[in-house]
């Protein structure tokens, strides 16, 4: 009996003469995300595939022009794609202590017309998805946020955002590993370092990994 | 290790870069690396290292070194003028120093980022397989940080090949870092813009803002309107395009973000990036769209070049 066929359509882009974009998708969803995990992964496993990164519904392939072209790998691509995906394994969880004192608090909860103890108890409530590890070193944007907190990016983002910021943005939410600039609202800090520049890997993060924030004072 | 140069000045922003750290990417560390690689390659291949191999990436202006030992070095990628004991240096030339020699760099004639590749390759920190400065993360080359006056640059091993001086990369091999139209191939989000955009993005003069570095340029020209749906964040590559809300491109450089969610419309190709690398603020840079083969063909000729220079 055959294997079945998945639905998943998969289109590709180049990226310029050695690297191209596989998108499985267009949505924000764990489903798209899982799949692009896997097809990340088992491209890894080729030699003419030197990085396969996964983004949120899509996966970035680095691959050596002198072993394969952008056709054959395309092809192969969509051969692996139809493949039925391999059985998601649970991430691993992190527990993350937020104090949510964030300088954005009063802003968020005047915005969205909550106390600032309900936005802390909001956000903490789900177990959050690792989407996608990147940007700066050690960020991962985490999802999907509880819609009640939904607010656009700011209209101004700051130069400076301190490293260990607790951050929401759409649907999403996000750890600033360093100090770096932003424009998502600040609502938390934490003391858990994400970004460990003497480990290898360098990120406390992986992509498929489960978060779970709760409030300290 | 062996002690080889000493720093008298460092010049303006120095760093020790090799072919960078790809295998962090999926951590959101960027690849790093020499902005220049043909340079780099070059300038290795001519000392006899293996083209990879870590060297200092001089920006806007030139050090002065002196020699600890006699080695051999070789100066490739922009011209900032290089001097030996008063008396001009060959670029893209294979040059011994003997103890005491002095090797300066007395202005910028053109381009932006000069190579100093030192026989047996330059030691470092070694960060996540690589050698290469991130500054970020202060991490890799010298300590994570630019050259300082009275550092040391090291080579990490005698060299295995004999040290030969006068070995030289034909002029018409060089890149043409005079032109400055880069080959950039159709991105992800090409069709966003429309016929009269697609035509200012190959057809029209952009110049880099001040806001240039090594992690990409903010380009200024003609506003190009690429909006459409959010788009999820996806893996990024050197050379890619982005176009923002504003309209004003990006250019992604080594050190480029990992991962981002701004329409690309374009890449450029790998042959080009040398060219891309020796741009400064001010300057005017055209794109010209160019198939996948064709760049191919210009990063193969780029390879017969590079060949050229092994033994």
């Amino acid at each position: 009996m055959p294997a079945p066929r998945s639905k998943t359509r998969v289109r590709t882009h180049p990226l310029g003469d050695a690297a191209l974009l596989a998108e499985l998708g267009t949505r924000l969803d764990t489903a798209l995300n899982t799949r692009a995990i896997a097809l990340a992964a088992a491209l890894k496993k080729r030699r003419d595939v030197r990085q396969a990164i996964a983004g949120y519904a899509s996966v970035t392939v680095h691959f050596d022009p002198d072993q394969t072209t952008y056709d054959a790998l395309t092809a192969a691509i969509k051969r692996l794609a139809s493949k039925r995906p391999p059985m998601a394994e649970p991430g691993r969880l992190h527990r993350i202590p937020v104090v949510y004192d964030g300088p954005d608090m009063e802003a968020v909860a005047a915005t969205l017309g909550l106390p600032p103890g309900k936005i802390a108890a909001i956000h903490a409530r789900p177990i959050y998805r690792v989407f996608l590890v990147g940007f700066v070193p050690g960020w991962a944007y985490l999802g999907p946020l509880p819609e009640e907190l939904e607010l656009p990016r700011r209209h101004v983002p700051r130069t400076k955002v301190p490293a260990g910021s607790v951050a929401i943005a759409g649907r999403q939410s996000g750890i600033y590993p360093l100090s770096t600039p932003g424009g998502w609202h600040l609502i938390g800090r934490t003391s858990v370092k994400l970004f460990l520049p003497d480990l290898d890997p360098p990120c406390l993060f992986r992509a498929g990994d489960r978060v779970k924030f709760f409030a300290v004072s | 290790m062996r002690d080889v140069l000493g720093v008298v000045k460092p010049g303006l922003f120095t760093t020790i870069q090799d072919l960078g750290r790809p295998n962090a990417i999926a951590s959101g560390v960027p690849p790093s690396g020499a902005m220049d690689r043909f340079a780099l390659r070059a300038a290795n291949l001519l000392v006899g290292n293996e083209e990879g191999a870590a060297a200092l990436e001089c920006t806007l202006s030139g050090p002065q070194l002196v020699a600890l030992h006699s080695c051999l070095v070789a100066i490739a990628g922009a011209d900032f003028d290089p001097h030996i004991n008063g008396e001009p240096a060959p670029m893209w030339t294979g040059i011994f120093l003997s103890a005491g020699d002095e090797l300066t760099f007395v202005g910028r004639r053109s381009g932006a980022r000069a190579y100093v590749a030192v026989a047996g390759a330059v030691a470092g920190d070694r960060w996540l397989g690589s050698v290469s400065t991130y500054m970020l993360a202060e991490r890799g080359g010298m300590h994570g940080r630019l050259l300082a006056a009275r550092d040391v640059v090291a080579v990490a091993a005698e060299s295995s090949a004999p040290a030969v001086s006068g070995r030289r990369l034909d002029e018409n091999l060089r890149p043409d870092y005079a032109d400055h139209k880069l080959r950039a191939i159709a991105g992800p989000h090409m069709k966003r813009l429309d016929a009269a955009g697609r035509q200012t993005l190959f057809g029209s003069v952009f110049r880099l803002s001040r806001d240039a570095d090594r992690m990409g340029y903010r380009l200024e020209g003609t506003g190009l309107d690429a909006s459409g749906d959010e788009l999820l964040s996806f893996g990024l590559v050197p050379g890619a395009i982005q176009v923002p809300r504003s309209g004003q491109p990006i250019l992604l450089m080594a050190d480029h973000q990992t991962a981002g969610g701004y329409p690309v419309v374009a890449t450029v190709g790998s042959a080009s990036m040398p060219v891309a690398a020796q741009l400064l603020p001010g300057d005017e840079v055209r794109f010209a769209e160019v198939s996948i083969e064709g760049a191919l063909r210009m990063r193969a000729a780029q390879r017969v070049a590079l060949d050229s220079l092994k033994s």
